[in-house]
C-alpha cells in the first residue's frame, strides 16, 4: 500500500510465466525451480456469514485519515459506520461514498486482524469482486505485527492484492521491506486476459514459506518472491524479513499517489465485496 | 409483427438444429435442406471484406454533399497482413463531395452478432485528425440497431478502437457491419487520410459496467396535453473498457425497453415516441439490456389543450416567427440555452397543431437565424396559455443592430453594444384558456426594429406560446 514503481513487464512474458505456472501446478506439485506449498489446515475460516458489523474477535478498524493519508496523500476518512462497512447476504461489503465527513471528501472503511489474527507462514486467500473507476484503490495485504517496535518498512509489508480503479484487469502484488519499499518495492502486474476484475469474483492470494512467498489469482500461480530475489534487486541491501507473525488488512482507499484522484466520471459509492478470508497453516510449523 | 417473426424463426433454427443433433446418427439430410442459420463470423476485414456485399462500401447519398471516390484498399500499408482500407476524406469543396461516409453491409440475409461485446479495428491517420462517427448497425433500411460513436481521435500510428455494443442479445440478424461518416471540420479544412485495418467483431470479455441513459440522463419534466407526441431522445450507453476509458455511443432506441408509470395518462412506443392520452401524470422510464437507463420524462397533462384562437391577419402584414398560419420569415432556434437557464422547451404536437411548451423557465429566448425587418411594422403578437394562477411571463423585444450580434450585459442582463430592447410584461392570464396579446413595438424599438434578433422570456415558470408573429395593423 505504500509508494512503489510498478515494473513494466512485457504481457507476452506474463502470459508466459501465467501459462508455465499452471502447468507446474496442474501437472504436479514440485518441480526443481519453484517451492510450491501445500496447506491443509484451515485456521482461519471467515465466511461472513452474519449479517451487520464483522465479528470483533477477527477484525478491527482503522478510524479517520491517518498522517498524511496514511502515507500515501489518500482521500478517505476511514470509519466502521455500516455505510462503510457491513456485511450482507453473506458478503462483506466495504464501501467507498462520496460524503463531506470529518473534513474529508470521501469515507471508506479498512479492517485488520492486528492483535487478532496474526500468524508467521500459510496461506492466505480471500474472494473478493472488485470496484472501479478513476482513483479506486482496493487493497487485501498484511503487515508484520511488531509494527510498533520496528516502524514500517522494517516491520515489512506483503500486498497479496492491489489494484487500480482506472485499470480494471491488471492485478499487483508485492512486498516491502528494509532496502526494498515504497517506490522500490518489489512488485510484478498480472493482466487478466478477456475478463476483469470489477465485474466476479476472484481468488487472490499468497502461499508463504520460510524462503518464498507466492503469489496466485484464481488457478494461476503469476509470482514468487524469494530471499534471493531480495537480494538481486537490491544489490544486496535489502533484508528479508518475512519470517515472523504478520496480520491482514483489507481496505478500499480513494485517491493518493498510487491511483490519482477520482474524476467527474468516477461513480460512488464503490463497493469491494468480500465473499470469504481464509487462512490456512503447515502442520510442520 | 417484425418482432413475433423474429422470434419464430429463431425457434425454427434452435428446433433444426435439434432434429440434427439427434438424428445425424441415422441419416444425413441431403444436400438440397438450406438451415436458417446466421453467420456468427465476426471478420469484416482482414486483407480483403469478408462475406460482405459486392459494392464493398455503400457510400451516402452523393446528392447530399458525400463523396463516394475516396474510398479505396491499400496494399502498401496495413496493421496486420498485407492490406488495409484507405479513406481519403476530401475538402468541403471538392467537387466529387465534401465529406466522405458510407456503410458495409453483409452479403447474405445478417450476420448473429451476439456472441460479440464490440466491433473493434485499427485506424491510423496521415494527421491527427478526428474521425465525426463511426458505428455500425446502420443498413440503409430500418437501421433499427444503429450505433454510433463520435469524434474518434486519430493518432499518426495505428491505435485500436473499441465500439461497445449496447446489448448484444438483440443482434441476431444483423446486415450493418460497419458505418463511418468523417469531414475535414477538425482540419480547417484540409483533405486527409486515414487507414483501417483487422475491422471486426470481438468478445473482448473486458466490456463492463454498463451505463444506459436516455434524455442525456436528465430527469425532463414536461407539460403535455392529451393528443400531444413527444419523443424520448438522447439515447446512449457507456461501458468501461479495460483502458479504464468510458467509451459512450449512441445507441438506437430498439435496444431500450421503453415504460409508462401509468398508461392511461402517457403511452411509450418501443421506438420511444410518447402519446399522450389522458389527465395527469406519467414517468416515462427505460431499460438496456436489464440496467435502467439514467433519465426519465415525466409527463403531466391537463387533458385537452384549446387551440389557440386562428390568426386572421393578412399575410402580407406578417412576419412569422411561430404559426402554422404563416410561413415562417426566419428560422429560429428555440432552445439557445443560455448559461445558467433552467428552461426546458419542447415543439408540441397538440392534435396536429405545435405549440412551445416552456416548463420550469427562469430565463430564455427565441433567437431568430436572420434578423427581421419590422421597420414597417407595429405588434408583437403572442397566444399564452397557462395552467396555473399567478403566472406572470416578461417578455423582451430585441433588436441587436447592425453587427448582427446578440449582445447582453451578464451582470444587469441590459442590451449593450448596438442592442436595444423593449420589455412587456404578460399578465392578466386566465387558467385553461388562450390569452392573446399585442405588445406594441414601443421604446427604444420605436426607432430601431429593423434587426430584431430575439425575444427573451423571463419568468412563468410554465406556460404555453403559439402565434408569435410581428405585423401591421
Amino acid at each position: 500500500m505504500k509508494y512503489m514503481q510498478i515494473k513494466t513487464i512485457q504481457s507476452v512474458a506474463l502470459t508466459c510465466l501465467g501459462v508455465i505456472a499452471m502447468s507446474v501446478i496442474s501437472g504436479c506439485e514440485t518441480d526443481e525451480t519453484q517451492t510450491v506449498a501445500t496447506f491443509t489446515n484451515l485456521v482461519l475460516d471467515e465466511n461472513f456469514d452474519n449479517d451487520g458489523a464483522p465479528n470483533d474477535q477477527v477484525w478491527g478498524f482503522d478510524i479517520g485519515n491517518g498522517i498524511d493519508g496514511w502515507g500515501n496523500q489518500e482521500l478517505q476518512y476511514y470509519t466502521d459506520r455500516p455505510e462503510n462497512v457491513t456485511i450482507q447476504n453473506g458478503v462483506l461489503l466495504i464501501t467507498a461514498q462520496q460524503e463531506s465527513f470529518q473534513g474529508s471528501e470521501y469515507t471508506s472503511a479498512r479492517l485488520l486482524t492486528k492483535d487478532k489474527f496474526e500468524q508467521r507462514y500459510g496461506r492466505f486467500e480471500a474472494r473478493i469482486r472488485l470496484p472501479f473507476g478513476q482513483g479506486i484503490w482496493p487493497a487485501f495485504w498484511m503487515l508484520g505485527a511488531d509494527i510498533d517496535e520496528n516502524p514500517w518498512p522494517g516491520a515489512g509489508e506483503i500486498d497479496i492484492m492491489e489494484y487500480r480503479g482506472q485499470n480494471p484487469t491488471v492485478l499487483i502484488g508485492s512486498v516491502h521491506g528494509p532496502g526494498y519499499n515504497g517506490g522500490d518495492a518489489i512488485s510484478k502486474e498480472y493482466t487478466l486476459e478477456n475478463d476483469r476484475f470489477d465485474t466476479g469474483f476472484h481468488i487472490f492470494g499468497i502461499e508463504w514459506g520460510p524462503d518464498f512467498v507466492n503469489f496466485y489469482v484464481d488457478d494461476v500461480l503469476y509470482n514468487q518472491i524469494t530471499p534471493e530475489d531480495v537480494n538481486e534487486e537490491t544489490d544486496g541491501e535489502g533484508v528479508w524479513v518475512f519470517n515472523k507473525p504478520f496480520y491482514i488488512l483489507m481496505n478500499l482507499a480513494v485517491g493518493g499517489t498510487f491511483v490519482g484522484s477520482p474524476n467527474a466520471e468516477t461513480e460512488f459509492p464503490q463497493t469491494m465485496i468480500v465473499d470469504y478470508v481464509r487462512v490456512y497453516k503447515n502442520n510442520a510449523d | 409483427m417484425k418482432n413475433i417473426r423474429n422470434i419464430h424463426l429463431r425457434f425454427i433454427v434452435l428446433f433444426s438444429l435439434g432434429i440434427a443433433v439427434f438424428t445425424s446418427c441415422e441419416r444425413d439430410f441431403s444436400d438440397d435442406v438450406q438451415f436458417a442459420t446466421f453467420s456468427s463470423n465476426g471478420d469484416i476485414f482482414t486483407d480483403a471484406p469478408v462475406g460482405l456485399t459486392d459494392e464493398f462500401f455503400d457510400s451516402f447519398d452523393p446528392n447530399e454533399g458525400a463523396n463516394p471516390e475516396g474510398f479505396g484498399t491499400d496494399d502498401n500499408v496495413a496493421f496486420e497482413g498485407s492490406s488495409s482500407i484507405r479513406i481519403d476524406v476530401p475538402a468541403p469543396d471538392d467537387p466529387d463531395g465534401g465529406f466522405i461516409g458510407g456503410i458495409f453491409l453483409d452479403r447474405g440475409a445478417g450476420r448473429d452478432l451476439t456472441g460479440f461485446d464490440a466491433l473493434t479495428f485499427y485506424v491510423k491517420g496521415s494527421t491527427t485528425a478526428t474521425i465525426g462517427e463511426v458505428g455500425f448497425g446502420t443498413d440503409f433500411g430500418q437501421n433499427k440497431f444503429a450505433v454510433t460513436a463520435q469524434n474518434i481521435r486519430l493518432s499518426t500510428d495505428w491505435r485500436k478502437v473499441i465500439i461497445p455494443i449496447p446489448d448484444p442479445s438483440k443482434l441476431v440478424q444483423e446486415r450493418g457491419m460497419f458505418f463511418f461518416s468523417a469531414g475535414t471540420q477538425t482540419t480547417n479544412g484540409f483533405g486527409f487520410t486515414f487507414w483501417i485495418d483487422e475491422l471486426r467483431f470481438e468478445k473482448l470479455g473486458t466490456v463492463a459496467q454498463p451505463s444506459p441513459a436516455i434524455l442525456n440522463g436528465m430527469d425532463v419534466v414536461q407539460q403535455a396535453f392529451t393528443g400531444s407526441n413527444l419523443i424520448v431522445n438522447g439515447l446512449t450507453q457507456t461501458f468501461n473498457l479495460d483502458t479504464g476509458v468510458n467509451q459512450t455511443v449512441i445507441a438506437a432506441p430498439s435496444y431500450f425497453n421503453f415504460s409508462s408509470s401509468d398508461i392511461e395518462v402517457a403511452r411509450v412506443s418501443e421506438l420511444g415516441e410518447v402519446s399522450v392520452v389522458g389527465e395527469g401524470t406519467a414517468e416515462i422510464t427505460a431499460l438496456l439490456g436489464g440496467v435502467l437507463a439514467d433519465g426519465s420524462l415525466e409527463v403531466t397533462s391537463a387533458g385537452s389543450l384549446a387551440f389557440a384562437p386562428p390568426p386572421a391577419r393578412p399575410a402580407a402584414n406578417v412576419k412569422s416567427i411561430f404559426s402554422e398560419a404563416y410561413t415562417p420569415d426566419t428560422n429560429s432556434n428555440f432552445a439557445p440555452g443560455f448559461g445558467g437557464s433552467t428552461t426546458e422547451t419542447s415543439i408540441t404536437n397538440n392534435n396536429g397543431d405545435f405549440v412551445l411548451a416552456y416548463t420550469n423557465n427562469n430565463f430564455t429566448g427565441i433567437v431568430f437565424e436572420n434578423t427581421v425587418d419590422a421597420s414597417g411594422l407595429t405588434f408583437l403578437h403572442v397566444d399564452v396559455y397557462v395552467q396555473s394562477a399567478g403566472v406572470e411571463v416578461g417578455i423582451q423585444i430585441r433588436d441587436i443592430g447592425g453587427n448582427q450580434e446578440l449582445e447582453t450585459n451578464t451582470d444587469n442582463g441590459l442590451p449593450q453594444g448596438d442592442d436595444v430592447d423593449f420589455r412587456f410584461d404578460l399578465t392578466g392570464f386566465t387558467v385553461g384558456q388562450w390569452t392573446s396579446f399585442e405588445v406594441p413595438l414601443g421604446g427604444d424599438l420605436a426607432t430601431q426594429k429593423n434587426n430584431l434578433g430575439a425575444l427573451i422570456l423571463t419568468g412563468g415558470p410554465n406556460f404555453l406560446f403559439d402565434n408569435i408573429y410581428f405585423y401591421t395593423e
